[in-house]
């Protein structure tokens, strides 16, 4: 069980990183990875709402759409509980956390169109129908480190931004195309760890 | 954009201008999480792209019609409801017509509910225009990221498995670069692509379409045309004013 947790969690932040090997989240991940605190704000506020959506939409699809034959509506349904989800949170850190919500509120109405978020929630439940070992834990732990993976990718990519800066690009390749460029590289990086997970623990991994 | 145009000529440029002007995916930048995950293959593109245009067009339309009845203060949660309806009727349709492409396309069917290019239209064109023009918008725009897409899929199609919609065409000149149908060849090949664009509308990338129209974020950010400012921009500017004080 442990080790069949600690493989998925691997998994999720390496070698599935959403960022870059599922290309979810990339509007994110262009548009506020340019200052290191900016992407680390944008990507704690990302992890926290995807386990709390997970936490959510998991029980919500097992215990209601799947036994009334519902599942068809696991789109519609998975969307309003995100954006009902990431209002709640805005609230409740408004009046409970000031300090908290000063750091992640400006980023939360920008996640309830996060397509990652929608992602992982999906993702998990896939997972789920096809491993019957796959249970709520799991999900859970896959969430957190699917945000975990986003956050890294995130600051990686702040970090060669700032470099990016200082640089003479030609005037065609300046701003958007040598920042995809160079995500592209930090992706072939990635590629590297591809069968880490399975060399480490073998036969954890579903 | 309160007072309608009613000139024919105004119609056609609803409709032309998200083909190549304002393409969405080329110009805008908007939906680039399809873009660079189903770009594998030009089949998988043009299925993506004919799904995500059904839905810009329905959803423009409804949207269009409801908008005076939909309260200003819940329009986005409303707005999603009426994509998530026009996305799971779609993927009903898709499950039922075309099993192979469900598979392929996988999670990035009903993941067009969060494509920016559908809920901005809506918030910007849609939310204030009659239906005839949301209509020809959504075509247009639906088009264009067609077109983008089927260039994007028939580029990395080609040099990754030397195949065009299935049929071997270089496979036998050259070997196939593997690199371009794994996720480094999709950033790689849309930065390119991207540039190009610049480059024939001879404008640099720091100059992307301007105001808030060009923003990913457009359509869920509270400040969108309220000319105070781009909310990602002030939290950068604010975040780097308490940097300087720290």
């Amino acid at each position: 069980m442990i080790k069949s947790l600690v493989a998925v969690f691997l998994a999720a932040i390496l070698t599935e990183n959403y960022v870059l090997s599922k290309f979810l989240g990339i509007c994110p991940f262009l548009g506020v990875s340019k200052k290191l605190n900016t992407a680390v704000g944008m990507s704690t506020a990302v992890t926290f709402v995807m386990v709390l959506a997970t936490a959510v939409t998991w029980p919500i699809y097992k215990y209601i759409l799947e036994p009334n034959g519902l599942t068809y509506l696991e789109t519609i349904v998975f969307i309003l509980i995100i954006a009902a989800l990431v209002q709640l949170v805005e609230i409740v850190l408004r009046k409970f956390v000031p300090s908290l919500y000063q750091a992640l509120g400006i980023y939360l109405p920008l996640i309830t169109t996060n397509c990652a978020v929608l992602g992982v929630t999906m993702l998990v439940i896939q997972k789920g129908e096809t491993y019957a070992s796959f249970g709520y834990v799991h999900a859970l732990v896959n969430a957190l480190g699917s945000g975990l993976g986003f956050m890294l990718a995130m600051v990686l990519f702040a970090g060669v931004r700032s470099r990016l800066e200082s640089c003479d690009i030609p005037k065609s390749l300046r701003g958007l195309p040598i920042t995809l460029i160079a995500a592209s590289l930090v992706a072939v990086s990635f590629l590297g760890f591809s069968g880490l997970v399975d060399g480490l623990l073998p036969g954890a991994l579903f | 954009m309160a007072k309608q145009k009613k000139s024919g000529v105004s119609l056609w440029q609803e409709f032309s201008k998200g083909i190549v002007k304002q393409n969405p995916v080329l110009r805008l930048v908007l939906g680039t999480c399809p873009t660079l995950a189903i770009t594998t293959a030009a089949s998988n593109a043009i299925g993506m792209g004919l799904a995500a245009t059904l839905v810009l067009v329905c959803s423009n339309a409804a949207i269009s019609a409801l908008r005076n009845v939909i309260p200003n203060k819940v329009r986005i949660p409303a707005y999603i409801t009426v994509i998530a309806g026009f996305v799971s009727v779609v993927q009903m349709l898709v499950k039922a017509f075309a099993p192979d492409l469900d598979t392929s396309l996988g999670i990035y069917l009903p993941l067009i509910v969060v494509n920016c290019i559908i809920l901005g239209r809506a918030e910007m064109f849609a939310s204030k225009n009659r239906v005839l023009p949301s209509v020809l918008d959504g075509l247009g725009m639906g088009i264009g990221f067609t077109a983008a897409l089927l260039l994007m899929g028939s580029i990395r199609e080609l040099l990754g498995s030397g195949t065009w919609f299935g049929m071997t065409v270089t496979a036998s000149l050259f070997d196939p670069m593997l690199i371009f149908i794994l996720p480094p060849g999709g950033f790689f090949v849309f930065g390119l692509l991207v540039a190009l664009a610049n480059k024939l509308s001879d404008t640099d990338g720091t100059k992307q379409v301007a105001g808030c129209a060009g923003c990913p974020m457009s359509a869920t950010c509270s400040k969108a045309e309220k000319s105070s400012g781009c909310a990602a921009e002030t939290a950068v500017s604010t975040e780097a004013k308490e940097g300087d004080k720290s």
